[in-house]
């Protein structure tokens, strides 16, 4: 008995539709955020997550319009990603009906911006994404010098900034929650980096969502198990059809990971 | 019809709550309003929070709303509090260096800290208290109507309220140790959860509040 570990599944929007090819045998527009966030909602989802990955900014306030149409149906926790820069985004996003915003690349560029960001919304609604990638591996094997490095850009961009370090200090300048995706193992299937994710998730006292690399469902349990992760994200695993979250979550459990079920 | 006001204070969930209070059966209408009267007029009347309590009080005295709330408890009217909404119910709050509060219920809101730990491992436990974890419904009433014993809500705070003694208690949770997850007294209900991302559950506590007339 007690706190749940979370499933989010993740969303892909661009322009006011859901992209990256969601699959599902009987709905009727799986392109409709409104339509998928209430399956994945019957489903068991704990949260869910859109990231908007518009790249024109004209089209950011179809993502207010997406959002607003969710929070009115969907009666879960909210969270939207991407293109969040300014007080003013997040304002918008919130009053929309988000329950918290992922700010990433504008963090390493500015972190005050998540302190004020903080200090305006409150910790709560605030989630720091990092992009993780391994730059070094001297130890081989042993793991004891492994380094991983912030990228930005959607992991293009190096910043020779430490994530376990940066990861703490997102969390001193007010984030209430990490989302820490691994740039090695993004799209691989293979599993979460259990490293990264257990160096990141000891380093800090908020909670920490594991991202990237979600192939099976066994997958998900490791990163609460072995990551120690308190959520885990994933996307295509979800979206194609594959595996149900109801799935997900027997599966966990039967792992030994509480899930609300 | 039958009115139900969500003091708009400018703290945050408020649009959800209302959402969700729109979102449940009945024939009541969703007025969100900073306007004293209007919630004074209306039938139900629910005091959402998110945010930091310095902040949630330094609102409702500017908006004069404290008084008003105070109003509302004394009037009979069934009173909803969600989150920072119920944790400003108590007398005063140890957050933001101790900021008073409108003392519906005796009692402070004490933090988790950052040494929170799970008694049988020791392992550290992460703050804020953050998703979904059982309710224990430590009294009946009619505002858990419905709902199963032990059923998950949502949760998402760092602070959680410690009532002077036992009789309002009327939910509780375990996170490192058991504390307070619902409190009631006569027309005044207020959950630390947030029923409008609690997903069925939470919609039926809404309905529930919806047709509930204020006595336990």
């Amino acid at each position: 008995m007690g706190l749940a570990k979370r499933i989010i599944p993740c969303l892909d929007v661009d322009n006011g539709r859901v992209v990256k090819g969601v699959q599902f045998v009987d709905i009727r527009d799986a392109g409709d955020p409104v339509e998928v966030a209430k399956r994945y909602d019957e489903q068991g989802a704990d949260e869910i997550t859109f990231l908007d990955i518009t790249a024109s900014s004209d089209n950011r306030e179809t993502m207010v319009h997406v959002v607003e149409e969710v929070a009115g149906q969907v009666f879960i926790p909210l969270t939207v990603g991407g293109g969040i820069r300014t007080v003013e985004d997040i304002r918008r996003m919130l009053n929309a009906g988000a329950d918290k915003v992922g700010i990433n690349t504008a963090a390493v560029f500015n972190p005050e911006f998540v302190r004020e960001a903080a200090d305006r919304f409150g910790s709560q609604c605030i989630v720091v994404a990092i992009d993780a990638k391994c730059v070094s591996d001297s130890s081989q094997g042993n793991g004891e010098n492994k380094r991983w490095e912030i990228f930005t850009h959607g992991g293009r961009k190096p910043t020779g900034i430490d994530a376990i370090e940066w990861a703490k200090k997102m969390v001193d300048y007010g984030a209430g929650e990490i989302l820490l995706t691994s740039m090695d193992r993004d799209g691989t299937k293979i599993g979460f980096d259990l490293e990264l994710t257990r160096a990141v998730s000891d380093a800090v006292t908020v909670p920490v969502i594991a991202s990237g690399g979600v192939g099976e469902l066994k997958h998900l349990a490791e990163g609460v198990t072995e990551g120690r992760a308190d959520a885990v994200l994933a996307a295509s695993i979800f979206h194609f059809g594959e595996h149900s979250i109801e799935e997900a979550k027997r599966a966990m459990a039967a792992a030994g990971v509480e899930v609300r079920l | 019809m039958n009115t139900v006001a969500v003091i708009d204070y400018g703290m945050g969930n408020l649009h959800s709550v209302a959402k969700a209070l729109e979102h449940v059966p009945g024939d009541h209408q969703v007025v969100v309003t900073s306007d004293a009267g209007q919630i004074l007029a209306a039938d139900r009347v629910v005091l959402p929070g998110v945010g930091a309590m310095r902040d949630c009080m330094g609102e409702l005295k500017r908006l004069k709303l404290d008084t008003v709330v105070k109003q509302v408890a004394d009037s009979g009217r069934p009173l909803l509090g969600v989150c920072v909404g119920m944790q400003a119910m108590l007398e005063c709050s140890a957050e933001n260096g101790g900021v008073e509060c409108l003392g519906l219920f005796s009692g402070t809101v004490e933090p988790f800290g950052t040494d929170l730990r799970d008694p049988l491992n020791g392992q550290h436990l992460k703050v804020p208290h953050m998703g979904w974890n059982q309710v224990d419904q430590t009294m009946p009433h009619p505002m858990w109507k419905d709902i199963l014993p032990d059923t998950r809500f949502y949760f998402v705070h760092s602070y959680y309220v410690q009532p002077a003694g036992p009789e309002p208690v009327a939910g509780s949770v375990v996170y490192g140790f058991p504390f307070v997850a619902a409190i009631a007294k006569e027309n005044i209900f207020a959950v630390q959860f947030h029923p409008e991302k609690s997903a069925q559950a939470g919609l039926q506590l809404y309905a529930n509040f919806v047709t509930w007339d204020g006595q336990a």
